[in-house]
């Protein structure tokens, strides 16, 4: 019995190395071989032109995203174009991370074969961040608009959209939010996340805010619209979600419009209205991880995700109901994919961004009153 | 007794007196040396980084920040949905491991109970907290229960369906514990059934309990994705702050302050287990 | 004595004889409490899992039934995503790993604490409620170097097991100790002692085969506790089961999907717990 014993823990021992051994992935070839270090390189040019970054990017083989839902803004679309336009496998990880969890992912993982090789995230991590990107500037450099993009390419802005209402068809046709305080809305009305910690929540409760008067300094106004939905009993404590809204517990959502397509959100009888007198926008940003596995691939996924093509990222986005940053751009030069644009909902007056200090004002004033506002 | 008495101070085995005598904790470095890496060290980070800003400078201050009357509800919070769900999944689970004890211990019902058992006291999150929103909730397919956003008492429901099978599979081996000789002796003397359990069943039983009791109480008190689908509008226990600290997309993160409200917790579990130590002892008086 | 035992009972009862009639009562109610606590209780568990189920089959529209929900586990192929089939396999490895080397590491502690160190008892108490108390997502800001490290040598997810066993501990530590309790460990261990016996058969021969309702019952929570976790292989960015279904629930607007793979889940882990409660043949002590 006790040599059968240490038989047995020895068999484990060995079973476990074995299996690891196994099922162990092989780490990404580093680019040693190569003369250029695109670790380092800030475009495709200074590296040698793109068929050596492609060449460079294909002998890696593999590229690590994170957080990147494939039913968000068609991302499954993108990844599936990327991998067949250049072979490259795709290693999909955390699909609905926040974009701190993105950060965290890259401090935790760094220097293995597993970190984030590129990032997509909110613009207030990315600015917090910076110190973990290295800078690259894409092909498509000038047709990015200066406002949306850091000088040195440290972060680019990427993919946007307005802050809209989606809801339900059963209760017709809604124009104005002040038609949410109705009876009809009895816990009906839902965010997309806590504001105090959900870029997509916060942005609601703002848009809210400058559709009553508010700006977009003071975010006050927005607060006390959500009071007094919840002072009618209208306002639903649950973050929506798609089986949520399937389920029929929050038939109206505040969410960015590429959120609010009936594609996306998985319920044919579902439309969306952009408030007349407000159009917030909110962009997200690419970097790319200084420290990346993938040097070359990353480079090349971004090239890829600002390319004009037809089948390039930015048409991909605009299918997804996203708006792409080059879209002025690409509306001059006719690169633009004409029907999918006309999809997008309309807006009539100006877009209003939110500065980094506008956005820090508002999560501060929410951190202290939102709880009490809506308890 | 005796027997014992003889072996300790009387003449040992032979085999006794050959090897060198290691100290007697020396057979428990193994378990202390993997806590201590995989546990103990990641905790350790964790209280360090409480004391700490976030530029890496020193802050004991920051304890202070746990007196807070806003950081305060949060525990206090924590707390209440933790003690309602231990003790009502503790009650009715020992009802349930009881019932399922006492039936055959082959037969199919006690092994279809630990298997649910088992598969339900890890089920929670999303789904659970969805399966009761559907059922209970403002659109509910049994009624419509207004209490259902109430706090403790919505989230304490959803919270006892997980704890319960936890109660039974953990307290089980305890109640087989209990001979049937002794419910036959008693009941030979004349005891009647309150008073078997009152007398014999109870104060044996009582250790176990109470320890079952503390683990449901420590269960609860960091499950967050569960509470996070009910409802995630208004933060009331501890772990919602400290996904919103860890997690905030809105430049809100700070390690420090989770590391911190973590710290909280443990301190605020120390607390519990001096407590439940104590009743211990009381309970310990009954049995000799 | 006899008198007072027998005004309890109904006449009938008494004149089978004091002793069965008492059983045979005592055994009714049982009976009738038990199927009582079962159905009550079994509704209880039931109820929501249906309301999981009916959500499942739901088709696009409310009111319609399909089955897509439930195909779209098969039939999944992520971009990037390894198939459901490794992620089962890679879980059902680090199950059967973790239960191994938690019994193994918490078997011999217990026993040993328990016979030798008594005052280390309090310590290993706390030590293994700690991981209960400290919530997933802050654990992997402190393990984050550690696996760090890890992953410079070893990539695989099955290096989950190390943190998994730290999870485990909490409930295998109380059912082993509900189990310990019930048994007179000082008496068996001395005993064996002078008949010669050596620490290690006492541990493996003589007490642990006392403990096999207690032994079992920490088998079964570790495994399913390795089937059901989520947390922690997220943010590691492993890939197990759990993380598997919730890529493939996050990957198709079809709402349902999250309730297909979750009942899935359910099932498939109920299925095995089931097989596992085999293992322990258990015969009730006679003595």
């Amino acid at each position: 019995m006790r040599s059968s014993y240490r038989f047995a823990l020895a068999g484990i021992a060995a079973a476990t190395l074995f299996a690891a051994g196994c099922s162990s992935s092989s780490s990404s070839a580093s680019s040693s071989g190569s003369s250029t270090n695109w670790a380092t390189e800030t475009s495709a040019s200074a590296g040698g032109g793109m068929n050596a970054l492609v060449a460079a990017a294909k002998k890696e083989g593999t590229l690590n995203v994170i957080a990147l839902p494939p039913t968000w803004a068609n991302y499954g679309a993108i990844l599936s174009a990327f991998t067949a336009k250049y072979g490259i496998k795709i290693n999909s990880a955390n699909p609905t991370g926040t974009s701190q969890q993105e950060v965290d992912a890259v401090k935790t993982e760094n220097g293995t074969a597993k970190a984030p090789d590129v990032l997509d995230i909110g613009m207030a991590v990315a600015l917090a961040n910076t110190n973990l990107f290295a800078p690259y500037e894409v092909s498509t450099w000038s047709s990015i608009p200066t406002a949306q993009k850091a000088p040195n390419g440290i972060w680019v802005q990427d993919y946007g959209g307005y802050m809209a209402v989606g809801y339900s068809s059963k209760f017709g046709t809604i124009t104005s939010l002040n038609q949410l305080l109705g009876p009809q809305f009895k816990n009906a009305v839902a965010l997309n996340g806590n504001p105090t910690s959900a870029n997509a929540g916060l942005n609601g409760v703002m848009m809210a805010n400058l559709a009553e008067g508010g700006t977009a300094d003071n975010i006050a106004d927005g607060v006390s619209f959500f009071s007094k939905l919840k002072a009618a009993g209208n306002f639903s404590p649950i973050s929506a979600t798609g089986a949520t809204i399937k389920a029929g517990t929050t038939p109206v959502v505040f969410n960015w419009d590429y959120l609010n397509l009936p594609s996306y959100v998985g319920v044919s009888n579902w439309k969306v209205f952009i408030p007349s007198n407000v159009a917030l926008g909110g962009y997200y940003a690419q970097a790319i991880n200084k420290n990346a596995p993938d040097p070359a691939a990353a480079r090349l996924w971004e090239e890829f995700l600002y390319s004009q093509a037809a089948s390039g990222g930015q048409n991909l986005w605009l299918e997804g109901g996203a708006r792409p940053v080059e879209q002025a751009a690409m509306q001059s030069n006719g690169s633009i994919n004409t029907a999918a644009a006309s999809k997008l909902p309309a807006v009539t007056v100006t877009p209003t961004f939110l500065s980094p200090t506008q956005a820090t004002d508002a999560a501060n004033y929410l951190a202290a009153n939102w709880a009490k506002a809506i308890g | 007794m005796a027997v014992a008495a003889t072996t300790e101070t009387g003449a040992r085995p032979s085999w006794s007196g050959r090897r060198p005598s290691a100290p007697a904790w020396a057979g428990t470095v193994p378990f202390f040396a993997y806590v201590g890496v995989f546990l103990l060290w990641p905790t350790g980070i964790v209280v360090v980084d409480a004391l700490k800003n976030p530029n890496g400078s020193w802050a004991f201050s920051n304890i202070s920040e746990l007196g807070d009357p806003l950081v305060r509800g949060y525990f206090i919070g924590s707390f209440k949905l933790c003690l309602l769900s231990s003790v009502s999944g503790a009650v009715f689970g020992a009802i349930l491991a009881y019932a399922v004890a006492s039936g055959n211990p082959d037969g199919m019902v006690r092994r279809l109970y630990l298997a649910i058992s088992g598969v339900l006291a890890q089920f929670g999150g999303v789904t659970l907290a969805f399966a009761f929103l559907v059922l209970l909730g403002p659109v509910g397919l049994l009624f419509h229960a207004s209490w259902y956003f109430d706090f403790p008492w919505g989230i304490g429901l959803i919270y006892t369906y997980f704890q319960i099978p936890l109660m039974v599979l953990v307290f089980l081996p305890a109640i087989d514990g209990l001979k049937v000789q002794w419910r036959e002796a008693s009941e030979n003397l004349g005891a009647s059934a309150w008073q078997y359990w009152r007398y014999v069943g109870g104060p044996l039983l009582a250790p176990a309990f109470l320890g079952t009791t503390l683990l449901l109480f420590a269960n609860a008190l960091s499950a967050f994705a569960t509470i996070e689908a009910w409802e995630n509008q208004i933060a009331y226990i501890v772990p919602q702050q400290i996904s919103t600290a860890l997690s905030s997309e809105v430049g809100l993160s700070n390690v420090n302050v989770a590391d911190l409200l973590a710290l909280g917790m443990v301190i605020m579990v120390a607390i519990v287990m001096t407590g439940y130590a104590l009743l211990q002892r009381r309970a310990a008086r009954w049995l000799r | 004595m006899a008198a007072v035992t027998a005004l309890s009972e109904t006449p009938a009862a008494a004149s089978a004889g004091r002793p069965s009639g008492m059983q045979t009562r005592r055994r009714r109610r049982l009976n009738v409490f038990r199927y009582l606590v079962f159905t009550v209780f079994g509704l209880f568990f039931v109820l929501p899992l249906l309301a999981m189920a009916r959500f499942s089959l739901e088709g696009a529209k409310l009111g319609t039934w399909s089955l897509s929900a439930w195909r779209q586990i098969a039939s999944f192929q992520g971009i990037g995503v390894p198939p459901l089939l490794s992620a089962i396999e890679i879980t059902l490895e680090l199950a059967a790993i973790t239960c191994v080397v938690t019994l193994v590491l918490l078997v011999p502690t217990m026993i040993w604490i328990r016979l030798r160190v008594q005052w280390l008892a309090r310590t290993v108490e706390f030590l293994c409620l700690l991981p209960l108390t400290i919530p997933a997502i802050v654990l992997v800001v402190g393990l984050g170097s550690i696996y760090n490290r890890i992953q410079h040598y070893e990539l695989s997810a099955l290096m989950l097991f190390w943190v998994y066993v730290i999870l485990a501990l909490p409930y295998a530590y109380r059912a082993l100790a509900a189990g310990l309790n019930a048994i007179d460990v000082t008496t068996l261990s001395e005993a064996a002692r002078s008949l010669g016996a050596s620490w290690f058969t006492v541990i493996v021969r003589v007490i642990a085969p006392n403990m096999r309702q207690a032994i079992l019952n920490a088998l079964i929570l570790t495994a399913s506790l390795v089937l059901g976790e989520f947390t922690i292989a997220y943010l590691l960015l492993y890939d197990n089961l759990q993380v598997e279904l919730y890529s493939i629930s996050r990957s198709t607007p079809n709402a349902g999907v999250i309730f297909s793979t979750s009942f899935a889940a359910l099932l498939f882990a109920f299925v095995l717990l089931l097989i596992l409660s085999y293992a322990g043949r258990l015969r009730r002590g006679r003595g």
